[in-house]
């Protein structure tokens, strides 16, 4: 769990910056791939992507945001819960970084997935990918979320009326070249 | 051999159990643990073909040996994003 300004989570730390000298609180960063059970910040993914990319702003940053729909396969939904094997999926999460940084020299990618019980219209997911140009950063970003959605361990309950149901995707293996292709050509064309 | 066994979301249901410990025979494979985990739950058995698995927490083939203390985990088709 975590709040404002403090969070126990291992790869967290403070950032001695302009705060530190003036008595301000210095800001705690997100890790750079990472879960949550908490509403998701869509600021806090971007200036971690942001940190991520080096001295100075990056020239563009693209954001994906995942809402919750309040209708899915022709029914009403009510709500939705995330299931996640949370260190295989920040393994993929990893995998899906490194293969955006070997298609897109440069990127630097943020990605966090909300798990529990989400309401309709919250953000299940925000990805960030920062480039030094557009054309990188809206490509990266795509990518990243057609490859969460193929290979990440995390299954999602709905709730609708009338019932809930776990929804099933895809097959995760990574080492899936054709998805791998498709995930690429969906991000580039 | 003891080994633990991980399952989610819908095959977790029909289990009825996110984890358990079992005995595998020594040199068993993830596919061996499957078989085992299958024929105490034959509710499971047809999820084989629509499965991936992981061993001790990163990506594994059903050909993956396995080993005393492994948590092997299987996987059904994800939906996260």
């Amino acid at each position: 769990m975590e709040h404002a300004g403090f969070s126990p989570r291992g790869d967290q730390r403070l950032l001695p910056g302009p705060g530190w000298y003036t008595g301000v609180l210095p800001e705690t960063r997100i890790p750079l791939l990472s879960m949550t059970a908490e509403p998701l910040d869509v600021q806090a993914v971007v200036r971690r992507v942001e940190d991520e990319a080096g001295a100075g702003r990056p020239g563009a940053v693209a954001v994906f945001i995942g809402n919750v729909r309040g209708e899915n396969l022709g029914r009403r939904v009510a709500g939705l819960h995330y299931e996640v094997y949370e260190p295989l999926a920040l393994h993929a999460f990893g995998i899906i970084a490194a293969e955006a940084a070997g298609s897109w020299p440069g990127v630097s990618l943020a990605i966090r997935h909300r798990v529990g019980s989400i309401a309709i219209g919250e953000a299940s997911i925000v990805i960030a990918a920062a480039s030094a140009h557009r054309a990188q950063a809206f490509q990266a970003c795509r990518y990243a979320i057609e490859r969460v959605k193929q290979i990440a361990p995390i299954w999602k309950r709905e709730t609708f009326d009338g019932g809930e149901e776990w929804i099933e995707g895809a097959t995760a293996d990574p080492s899936d070249a054709a998805a791998r292709q498709a995930a690429y050509q969906r991000a580039c064309g | 051999m003891r080994i633990s066994i991980l399952v989610f979301a819908k095959l977790r249901d029909l289990v009825g159990a996110p984890r358990l410990d079992r005995d595998v025979a020594a040199g068993s494979t993830v596919e061996g643990v499957w078989q085992a985990l299958a024929g105490e739950f034959p509710a499971a058995a047809p999820y084989r073909a629509a499965l991936s698995a992981a061993v001790n927490a990163g990506y594994a083939k059903f050909s993956t040996p396995v080993a005393e203390g492994d948590e092997v985990a299987f996987l059904p088709p994800v939906s996260g994003g």
